[in-house]
Order: C-alpha cells, then structure tokens, then sequence
C-alpha cells in the first residue's frame, strides 16, 4: 500500500493586516516601499491574541472534513506540526483528537518544526501508512508567529502572517508520496530564533531591551529573530543542492516534474532560486500575496490553492521544498 | 570577466530606487537613501545570478565600498 495527499483545505484568522496598514505604523519604511513589495507580500492575517495554533489547526480540520465530506471516524492518525503548543504538557494532538472527535483508537503527536515542518508531516505520515498500517493521517499545520513579534520588528510584521492547513493523506495502490531529502544544521540555531523564555533561557529584565541589527531592525531576546540576510544565503544554497539530491535520488530532472511548489518564504528568494535552477516561471506556483509567509502551512496553502486553480491536477508530479528555523530542509515529489 | 563599471551599473538597475548614474565604484553603499536588508539580498542574489557566487555575511559586513564588494567577487571567481 502506498500513501497520497488526498484532501487539503486551510483557515486563516479573521484580522486582516495590509500594506497600508503596515505603513501607517511605520512612515519611516516608505523610503523602502518598492524594496518590499518585492517580497510578493500585500496583505497577511493576525491571530486573535485569545487564539492559539490548535484553535485555527482544528477550524481547518473542521474545513477540511466539510469541503471533502470526510468523516472524523476515518482519521486513524493525527498530526500537529506547530511551534505554540497549548500547554507544557499535555500533547496538543491529544486535545485536538477530542476536539475533533476523532475516534479513540487515533495516534496523536505533536512535533515542533516551522518552514520545513509540512514536508517532515508528509515523510512521518508515509511511514505510517506505508509501514505501520495507518489509512488516514490527518497532518495539520499552524502557525501564529506574529504573536512573538518585537512591535518594532519591520522586517518580521511585513514578510510574515498566521494561518494553518490540514490535510489528509490516505493510502492508495498507486505511488503517491516518493522519496525525501532531509537535512539539519544545528550551527545555524541563531540565525532563526526566540533566545528568551524556553526551558535554556528564563525571561530576565535583559529580554526586554530593544536591540536593533545592523540594518536597523529592532528586536529583543524574548521576540522573534531572523537574521534575514544569513537566511537568505541558507536558501540559496541549501535549496538548489537539496533539488539536485532528490532528483538523484528519484532519477528524474526538472523536465519531469509539472509543478514546484517551494516554502513561501517571500517572492524574491522563491524568485533568486527558481532562476539558479533554471526553472520555467510557469513551472513554480506561488501564493503568498494575501497570506505572506505562513511558515508551516505555506506549502499546503500554495498546494491547495494550485489544486483549486486547475495548476495541479490528479496525475502531476508535483516537487515541494521546506526551509527554515533550525536550520531545517526537505523536499520530496509528490503525486496527486 | 564582469568588469568594475558592469557590476556597479548592474547593481544599479537592481537596486531600482537609486536614482541612475549615482552609483560609483567607490560608494559606500550601506549609506545609500532607506538601505535595509533587502538591499543586501538584492546584493547576494545579484552577485549569485551574474557571477554564480555566493557571499557570506561576513563579506557583506567587511566591504564598505561597491569597489570592496567587487574585489571579494573577483577573489572568489579565481
């Protein structure tokens, strides 16, 4: 028995926050405007500040069983890839199999990964069909990032907003999800990161002292921290390797595969890697103008949309990339 | 090889909101109007697609000048 992505559908949050929005708070970054359009972004959504990862990850599975007519009885696995969880202990895919009501024979496990989280969701959910005996994986992915942003943080509140996806894979007799390439490097921890207020670092008086970077940006030891610059260069070369390692390893090329859908981590990297790899534009399928980047859920997002649009079709051998905090990558090639 | 007049003037037209001809080889261009990190990444992504090198930070912090930038690229190319 192999396993495919059979279904997909996602939920955003209800506050909208545009462009115009984004430079009424900060008039100073106007002399920068023409510089981040270029990152695709126009508009995101922002999480209530009483709503959590799992609350948007269980509206989307709610979605999900609506738009497809997929009963909760079928799911015999759940999966919930987030980096907010709702409480120390216990597991949050423990409180969403309740929420849900999925049956109680259903696994439950939540696993802690951002950019590349969907595509580590996917390889977890094979195994598990194809190895252990699961029918339907239910993966849900969701992130709430904005909520740890420094209020100065620019670069952050543009580039980045909330939202979370579910999608089920189920077995089928036909190949559906192929091989993976995954890969880790821990050194690049700081590059990508929250310093203060995890098990490492307690919350201090210092967490709270604004610093800005060498561009400017401010930020602090208990708000997010992306050093944009080294994230970047991680993408650009991290990314077209990781491709070339695939392709290897599935014996295909570029000419074989009828859509690649990439992280959405902004336009212009998507853009710098896509040309690299002498990509055809029509090839690559984005979505992050109305969403941003939404992390974790950004490629499921992209995906169904492409499905919705007619770019993917049952049949298309689809190539998908995760890249991100950790630093953390995998790709894999799917067929719908 | 790109010369030092190719790569300013090409630098330039990325850049896109420096006015045209304001570019020199010798502007520090951390000073140019509104730059951010994006400016940076147009540097990089630059650098990748027309001499198939890729900087590091630590290039970026070192050179000041598009003279400097262009010395660590021609460096790397041989």
């Amino acid at each position: 028995m192999y396993s495919h992505i059979k279904a997909i559908s996602y939920h955003l949050p209800e506050k909208y926050f545009s462009n115009d929005d984004f430079f009424r708070d900060f008039p100073d970054a106007i002399s920068q405007k023409e510089n981040l359009l270029k990152t695709g972004v126009e508009q995101r959504r922002i999480i209530a500040p009483d709503e959590t990862a799992s609350d948007i990850g269980v509206k989307a599975a709610l979605r999900l069983f609506e738009e497809h007519s997929i009963s909760p009885d079928s799911i015999d696995f759940i999966l919930f890839c987030a980096q907010e969880f709702d409480h120390y202990t216990p597991t949050t895919a423990c409180i969403i199999q309740e929420k849900l009501n999925l049956p109680k024979h259903c696994g439950a496990l939540d696993f802690n990964l951002g950019c590349s989280g969907f595509v580590y969701g996917l390889s977890l959910a094979k195994g598990l069909i194809e190895s252990v005996g699961a029918k339907n994986v239910l993966l849900i992915t969701s992130s709430v990032l904005t909520r740890t942003f420094n209020k100065k943080d620019k670069s952050s509140i543009f580039v980045f907003g909330d939202g979370a996806a579910a999608t089920l894979i189920s077995s089928r007799e036909t190949k559906g999800i192929g091989e993976f390439i995954f890969g880790t490097d821990g050194s690049g921890k700081n590059k990508i990161i929250i310093k203060d207020g995890g098990a490492r670092n307690k919350i201090s008086e210092n967490s709270k002292i604004d610093h800005p970077d060498e561009y400017g940006n401010i930020t602090n030891d208990s708000s997010f921290y992306m050093n944009g610059t080294s994230v970047f260069i991680f993408g650009l070369k991290t990314v077209p390797a990781m491709m070339n390692d695939l392709f290897k390893k599935e014996n295909k090329s570029i000419e074989d595969i009828d859509l690649f859908i990439f992280h959405q981590a902004n336009l212009f990297l998507i853009d710098a890697i896509r040309s690299k790899m002498e990509i055809p534009e029509k090839k690559v399928f984005n979505f992050i103008k109305n969403v941003g980047n939404t992390v974790s859920s950004s490629i499921p997002i992209a995906l169904s949309e492409a499905i919705k649009e007619g770019k993917a079709k049952k049949g298309d051998r689809i190539a998908i990339a995760g890249f991100g905090v950790g630093l953390s990558w995998a790709a894999t090639i799917i067929e719908l | 090889m790109i010369s030092i007049e190719e790569f300013t003037k090409g630098l330039e037209v990325e850049f896109e909101d420096v006015e045209p001809g304001t570019l020199t080889p010798e502007t520090n261009y951390k000073n140019i109007k509104g730059w951010s990190s994006m400016h940076a990444l147009i540097i990089i992504a630059y650098v990748d697609s027309t001499c198939n090198i890729i900087l590091s930070g630590a290039d970026l912090k070192s050179a000041q000048t598009i003279r400097d930038l262009y010395n660590i690229v021609i460096e790397k190319i041989k």
